[in-house]
């Protein structure tokens, strides 16, 4: 087995195939406590991606839902949650039907950019990735997505 | 129905029985009672036609209005959120009329009171009292809704109106004849939904073949903003007026609707003829916000 460039953790969460570039909008919207240990490894070689980012953060198992928040910028993403240095759990991140407050419209006519509110985000179906805004009703592809 | 938001919360059902109620406020409007009822405006943009047509049908009714244009001298203008002023909005009143520059607006204020909301218009997203009184219009005045032949014409591109329409009619098989300059097109993603939704069109850019083969010509303005270059807009300009001399071979049911305020697109000797219906089209808007507003305040039988 390949060593990774990156420490292996005791217990906590390693998230992988993260597409290069992108480990810090992952971050962004996990939003990591002050206490926690965070390892970011970046442009790591990848058969599936060619370069390919992947975090750690020790002492914090992701829940599912925080998981698939990261939908959005990283769609291909591994989640392994590991205890005692093993991988007690294994999952790939979906694009949650409804999306609150994660992300802003990047429509800069749509109220949801003029008014103190939450953003919400619909998937309109299953099999794309393009998700409407609950106000302005515009369409977008998750990769437009961009601000957090 | 709680609110009117968007066309694409209305039920193919939800719109029958408003355009039937509308057809029978028009034959007998003291079937409903609207007195002691208010009705607030909130327009946060001028659109005095829209706020006339409302003020019309409510008062026609029985019912009062209330209510504020632009945000000089208003609260909005201290810098009040518009949920606050919404929220103050719907103590003094018993429904909501409003209309904003933003798209999203009319939906967000309606996630935040407890009265109806109806959507005047908000920015390039929706205006669905406007489709459904074309849609009234498109019926009251061919007898059906179903297999028409409809020439969409002028910009079609930036168009709300005849986007909102084409989607309303998708239904009721229509076939669709989209005329606009090559520049300001119906957009791709509409022309996708509609060949999924099995409506058949055609594009074009000239009025003049297709007169003696519609039942329906509905006219936008082309403004002149719109052109990149102020040759090309010299170019095509005359090619989507509509004269009376145009329709000479129109069928005798032909009609030409147009959302006005017109400029020049359709000619005044055009108002003489058989063909002619946008001035009842503005009509038919008070009995349909006169539907809208009495099914919304559960008045409706
Ligand atoms: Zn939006």
């Amino acid at each position: 087995m390949k060593e990774l460039k990156v420490d292996p953790i005791k217990n906590g969460t390693v998230i992988d195939h993260i597409p290069a570039g992108r480990v810090q909008r992952v971050l962004a919207i996990l939003k990591p406590r002050a206490t926690d240990v965070v390892m970011m490894g970046m442009n790591f070689s990848s058969k599936a991606m060619k370069k390919k980012d992947i975090i750690k953060i020790e002492g914090r198992e992701l829940t599912q839902n925080e998981v698939n928040s990261i939908a959005l910028v990283a769609p291909a993403a591994k989640v392994s949650i590991i205890r005692d240095f093993k991988v007690a759990q294994k999952s790939r991140v979906e694009i949650p039907k409804r999306i609150e407050g994660l992300v802003s419209c990047p429509n800069p006519k749509c109220i949801t950019n003029a008014e103190p509110m939450t953003t919400i985000f619909n998937l309109e179906d299953s099999s794309s990735r393009d998700l409407a805004c609950q106000y302005c009703e515009r369409v977008f592809t998750a990769d437009e997505m961009t601000h957090i | 129905m709680k609110h009117l938001i968007s066309m694409r919360d209305l039920s193919a059902d939800k719109t029958l029985q408003l355009l039937k109620l509308a057809e029978s406020l028009e034959k007998d409007p003291s079937q409903i009672d609207l007195s002691r009822r208010v009705m607030a405006a909130m327009f946060y943009e001028a659109s005095t036609r829209t706020r006339m047509s409302f003020e019309s049908a409510m008062k026609r009714l029985g019912g009062e209005v209330i209510g504020m244009v632009g945000t000089s001298g208003t609260s909005v203008e201290k810098g009040e959120t518009l949920a606050d002023t919404a929220k103050i909005m719907a103590r003094y009143s018993d429904i909501i009329v409003m209309r904003h520059p933003m798209e999203g607006a009319a939906r967000y204020v309606s996630e935040q009171v407890d009265v109806p909301v109806v959507n005047a218009g908000d920015g390039a997203n929706q205006h669905p009292t406007q489709s459904l009184l074309d849609l009234y219009t498109i019926l009251k005045s061919q007898g059906t809704l179903k297999g028409l032949k409809l020439a969409l014409v002028g910009d079609l591109k930036y168009g709300r109106t005849v986007h909102s329409l084409a989607y309303a009619l998708a239904p009721f098989n229509p076939t669709f004849y989209f005329v606009s300059p090559k520049s300001l097109r119906m957009p791709a993603h509409i022309l996708s939904d509609l060949t999924q939704k099995g409506v058949s069109y055609k594009e074009k850019t000239t009025v003049e073949n297709i007169i003696p083969e519609i039942d329906i010509m509905y006219v936008t303005r082309i403004q002149r903003e719109r052109f990149p270059d102020r040759e090309e807009y010299e170019k095509v300009k005359n090619a989507y007026i509509i004269t009376a001399n145009l329709l000479r071979k129109a069928k005798d049911n032909m009609k030409v609707l147009h959302p006005l305020p017109r400029v020049n697109e359709i000619t005044t000797d055009v108002d003489s003829t058989k063909y002619a219906y946008y001035f009842d089209q503005a009509e038919n808007g008070v009995y349909m916000r006169q539907a809208i507003l009495a099914t919304l305040l559960g008045e409706a039988k």
